[in-house]
C-alpha cells in the first residue's frame, strides 16, 4: 500500500514583551547603538543578558560598546535558507565587539570564504529602516567602524516573532484503509483480538490491549448521539453560523465515539440517544476524509436507551 | 510515605493578569522565584537544583524554553529538568521536585512553572488542523462541554450548580492579591445570567486567560525549620485520551491517583481529614466532577457537597479559597499555583482567603483530555 501524505504547515506570529533589559537594547539598535550590559564579574555581556549567568541576580549596568569588532570564528554559508540574514553565499561569524567580553552571532557579507579570517574586522552594516529589531543589523561588513546618522523614536517593547514550521504528515497505514474507505463512501473499523472492541478510525493498536487491530468491520452510516454540546460562540475558522451542536456519534456497532455536527433539525431539539443517521457531500466531492459525511441528522428512530450507551460517556 | 521527609518551605506567585507585556518571560518567572527564595528565606546558593514546568511549546512558540532561561531560574552548574504534561503540568513539576529531596539526591530544589499567553493564542495552539482529520469545528470548549453535560445526566445534578460554583471561586478570587479575576460582587444569578458558550457552559463557568508564574522551594528535613508544609504523598497517573469505554466523567487515572494518594498519606475518610483542597477547575462543573473522581463523595453526590455550601471557606471542605483556575489561568502554571496554595494553607500563610485550622491539604491539576493527573497531600503535621 502506498502512504498517504500531506503537507501540514504551522505558523503564528508571536508577539515578545521584551522586558526591560531586550527592550533598552532593541531600542538602542533602533537608534543605531550597541548597548552591552555587565556581569557580576566585571564582563560585559553583548547581547545584554536579564540574570547573571553566574551569580542569577538581576544586571543593570550598561555599556555602550562598539560598531565594530573582531571575528572569533566562522563558518560559510555556501546555500543560504530562507529566512537569513543574506541571500547569497555569506559567513556566520562569531563576532566580539570593541568593548565587549562575549562574542555575538551574525552574518559577514564578503564575496567568498577567502575573504573570511578569525581575527579580521568587520563592522555592522546598518537595516536601511531600523524597527527595533535584531534585523536592524542587516549584516556585518569587512571594515573599522564609521560615524552613523542616529535615528529616533518611542521606546521598542515588543517585537513580532513569526513561526513556521513546514511538516509532511503520514497516515498509518491502518488510517490510509480507513480513509481510502471513505473515498469510496464505505466506514471501515478495525476490531481488537483481545478485548473485540471495533475503532473507527482504526489504530495501529488497541489501545487497551496493545496488539495490532487486524479484523475490518464495514459500519453503518447511522448510530446514536451519546452527548453534545451547543456551539453558541463565533470564533476564527468557524464554518457553520452559531447556535449548532457538535456531538459524540456511536456508530452501530462500534465501542467508540467520535465528534460531529448534527443538522436538520433545531439544537434545543437534539438529545441524548437520539437517533442520527449521515447525511453525505455528493459523490464527486468525495476525498480521503470524514468531512464527506457533511453532518449527521435526526434518523427519525425511537431514542436509544441511556443503558444502550452509557459506557460510551 | 516513600522517601525520606520533604516539605515546602516558601511559595511565590505573580499577579497573574491577562497581559504582562512589562517583563519578558524570564521576568516572569523571577518575580515568582524571588518571592519564593524570600518566602522560604533562602539564596541561589541554597538552591541544588531546579525544575522547571511549562504547557506546550506551540503556547510561546519557544521550543525548550528551559535553555533560554537558564540564567533566569538560576540554573547555570545546577541538574535543571523540564517537565511536560499538558494543563497538570504545574502539579507534575512539583511532584518532580518532590521527588528529587525524597530521594535524597538534593536538599533543596527549586520548582517552576509559567505561561504567558499573551504572547500566543492557546486555541490556536490546540486546534492545529492535522491532514487526513475533519475538525469539528467545536472551539476550546467544545471538548469538554459534551462530558460535562453526561455528569448532569448521570448524577441528575440541578442545572444552578455550575453557577454556584463559579460564584464562590470568583468572589474566593476577590480575597487573593494574586487572583486574575477578582469579582467580590458576583451572584449565583448574575452567572446565570452570563452568555452561554458551549451549552450547558456559560461564560462566567470558564476559566480566563493569564500571564503568570508560580515558583516553590522543597527542603529535606534537615532544611525544612519551623511549620513548613510537609509533603505526606504524591501521586501522577495518566491514561490515553480515547479508548472504548473511556469513562470521561470519571477517569480512572484520576481515580487511581487519588487511591494511591490517600493510602500514601495515611487518610481514610478524605471529606473529614482534609481541611481545605485546591482542585483544577477550569469550567465551573469539574468541581462535582473532581470531588467525585478523588474520592471525597460516592458517585453522582458531587455536586450535594457544593449546593449545600461544604466547599465554601469555612464549609466541611474549603475548595479553591484562592479562586482557582478559573480566577487565574496561566496554563502550566495553574497545576503548582493548587499545590503552592495548599501548601500556603497549611503554612498559615494564605491570608485573607486562609482557612482556618488548616492542617491537611490537597493541591490537585489535570490536564490533556482529562488525561494527566498530579496530586500531592501537605499536612502542617510532620509524619512520624
Ligand atoms: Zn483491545
Amino acid at each position: 500500500m502506498t502512504t498517504l501524505s500531506a503537507p501540514l504547515n504551522v505558523e503564528f506570529d508571536y508577539t515578545r514583551s521584551l522586558g526591560p533589559v531586550l527592550g533598552r537594547f532593541m531600542t538602542g539598535l533602533r537608534d543605531r547603538r550597541i548597548e552591552g550590559i555587565r556581569g557580576d564579574d566585571g564582563r560585559v555581556h553583548v547581547p545584554p543578558v536579564e540574570y547573571d549567568p553566574v551569580t542569577a541576580r538581576k544586571l543593570t549596568d550598561w555599556v555602550e560598546v562598539a560598531s565594530a569588532g573582531t571575528v572569533q570564528t566562522w563558518a560559510w554559508v555556501p546555500e543560504p535558507d530562507e529566512g537569513q540574514p543574506l541571500t547569497h553565499p555569506f559567513a556566520w561569524a562569531l563576532i566580539k565587539l570593541d568593548g565587549a567580553d562575549t562574542a555575538m552571532l551574525h552574518a559577514v557579507d564578503v564575496p567568498g570564504p577567502e575573504h573570511m579570517s578569525t581575527g579580521m574586522r568587520v563592522r555592522v552594516r546598518w537595516a536601511a529602516e531600523p524597527v527595533g529589531s535584531i534585523h536592524d543589523i542587516a549584516c556585518f561588513e569587512p571594515g573599522e567602524a564609521v560615524e552613523t546618522e542616529p535615528t529616533q523614536g518611542e521606546p521598542v517593547t515588543m517585537v513580532t516573532t513569526p513561526v513556521r514550521l513546514g511538516y509532511t504528515h503520514s497516515a498509518s497505514s491502518e488510517e490510509a484503509r480507513y480513509l481510502n474507505g471513505l473515498l469510496e463512501g464505505r466506514l471501515l473499523g478495525q476490531r481488537c483480538p483481545v478485548c473485540q472492541k471495533v475503532y473507527i478510525p482504526p489504530r495501529g493498536a488497541c489501545p487497551t490491549d496493545g496488539v495490532p487491530t487486524v479484523d475490518e468491520v464495514e459500519l453503518p452510516d447511522r448510530g446514536t448521539v451519546t452527548t453534545f454540546c451547543i456551539v453558541n460562540v463565533p470564533f476564527l475558522g468557524q464554518r457553520i453560523t452559531p447556535p449548532y451542536v457538535a456531538a459524540y456519534v456511536l456508530l452501530d456497532g462500534a465501542d467508540i465515539a467520535f465528534q460531529h455536527l448534527i443538522l436538520g433539525c433545531d439544537a434545543s431539539e437534539v438529545r441524548m440517544g437520539m437517533r442520527v443517521k449521515a447525511a453525505w457531500r455528493p459523490r464527486e466531492e468525495w476525498q480521503r476524509s470524514l468531512a464527506n459525511i457533511d453532518h449527521f441528522e435526526p434518523s427519525g428512530e425511537p431514542d436509544a436507551p441511556f443503558e444502550t450507551y452509557s459506557q460510551h460517556l | 510515605m516513600a522517601g525520606q521527609l520533604a516539605a515546602v518551605i516558601g511559595t511565590g506567585q505573580t499577579d497573574h493578569t491577562a497581559k504582562r507585556l512589562d517583563v519578558s518571560m524570564a521576568g516572569l518567572c523571577r518575580e515568582a522565584i524571588d518571592r519564593a527564595l524570600a518566602d522560604a528565606n533562602v539564596d541561589w546558593p541554597d538552591i541544588d537544583a531546579v525544575v522547571l514546568g511549562k504547557a506546550p511549546d506551540m503556547f510561546e512558540g519557544v521550543m525548550m524554553p528551559e535553555l533560554f532561561l537558564a540564567d533566569a531560574l538560576g540554573a547555570v552548574g545546577k541538574p535543571l529538568l523540564r517537565v511536560h504534561t499538558a494543563g497538570s503540568v504545574g502539579g507534575s513539576t512539583g511532584n518532580v521536585a518532590a521527588s528529587l529531596v525524597q530521594s535524597g539526591v538534593h536538599r533543596r530544589v527549586l520548582a517552576v512553572a509559567f505561561e504567558k499567553q499573551s504572547e500566543s493564542n492557546a486555541m490556536w495552539a490546540l486546534s492545529i488542523p492535522t491532514p487526513f482529520t475533519m475538525p469539528v469545528h467545536a472551539g476550546a470548549g467544545g471538548y469538554f462541554a459534551p462530558h460535562v453535560r453526561s455528569y448532569i445526566r448521570r448524577s441528575n445534578a440541578p442545572e444552578h450548580i455550575g453557577a454556584m460554583v463559579a460564584a464562590k471561586d470568583r468572589r474566593n478570587g476577590a480575597l487573593n492579591p494574586h487572583a486574575h479575576l477578582k469579582q467580590p460582587d458576583i451572584t449565583v444569578e448574575s452567572v446565570r445570567a452570563s452568555k452561554m458558550l458551549w451549552d450547558p457552559i456559560r461564560y462566567d463557568e470558564t476559566c480566563p486567560s493569564s500571564d503568570g508564574a508560580c515558583a516553590i522551594v522543597i527542603a529535606d528535613e534537615k532544611s525544612a525549620g519551623a511549620n513548613p508544609a510537609w509533603i505526606t504523598a504524591t501521586a501522577l497517573r495518566t491514561e490515553p485520551t480515547t479508548f472504548a469505554g473511556r469513562d470521561q466523567v470519571n477517569p480512572r487515572a484520576g481515580r487511581d491517583a487519588a487511591a494511591a494518594l490517600w493510602r500514601q498519606a495515611g487518610i481514610d475518610d478524605p471529606l473529614n481529614q482534609v481541611d481545605a483542597a485546591e482542585i483544577y477547575v477550569p469550567f465551573s462543573w469539574f468541581e462535582p466532577m473532581w470531588l467525585e473522581n478523588l474520592g471525597f463523595t460516592a458517585i453522582g453526590e458531587g455536586w450535594k457537597l457544593t449546593e449545600a455550601g461544604e466547599t465554601e471557606i469555612g464549609g466541611l471542605l474549603p475548595v479553591n479559597p484562592s479562586g482557582g483556575v478559573l480566577s487565574s489561568n496561566p496554563i502550566g502554571a495553574s497545576g503548582l499555583i493548587r499545590f503552592a496554595e495548599a501548601a500556603m494553607q497549611v503554612m498559615g500563610r494564605a491570608g485573607a482567603h486562609q482557612v482556618s485550622d488548616a492542617r491537611v491539604a490537597l493541591g490537585h491539576a489535570y490536564g490533556g483530555g482529562s488525561q494527566y493527573f498530579a496530586m500531592w497531600i501537605v499536612s502542617a503535621n510532620k509524619p512520624s
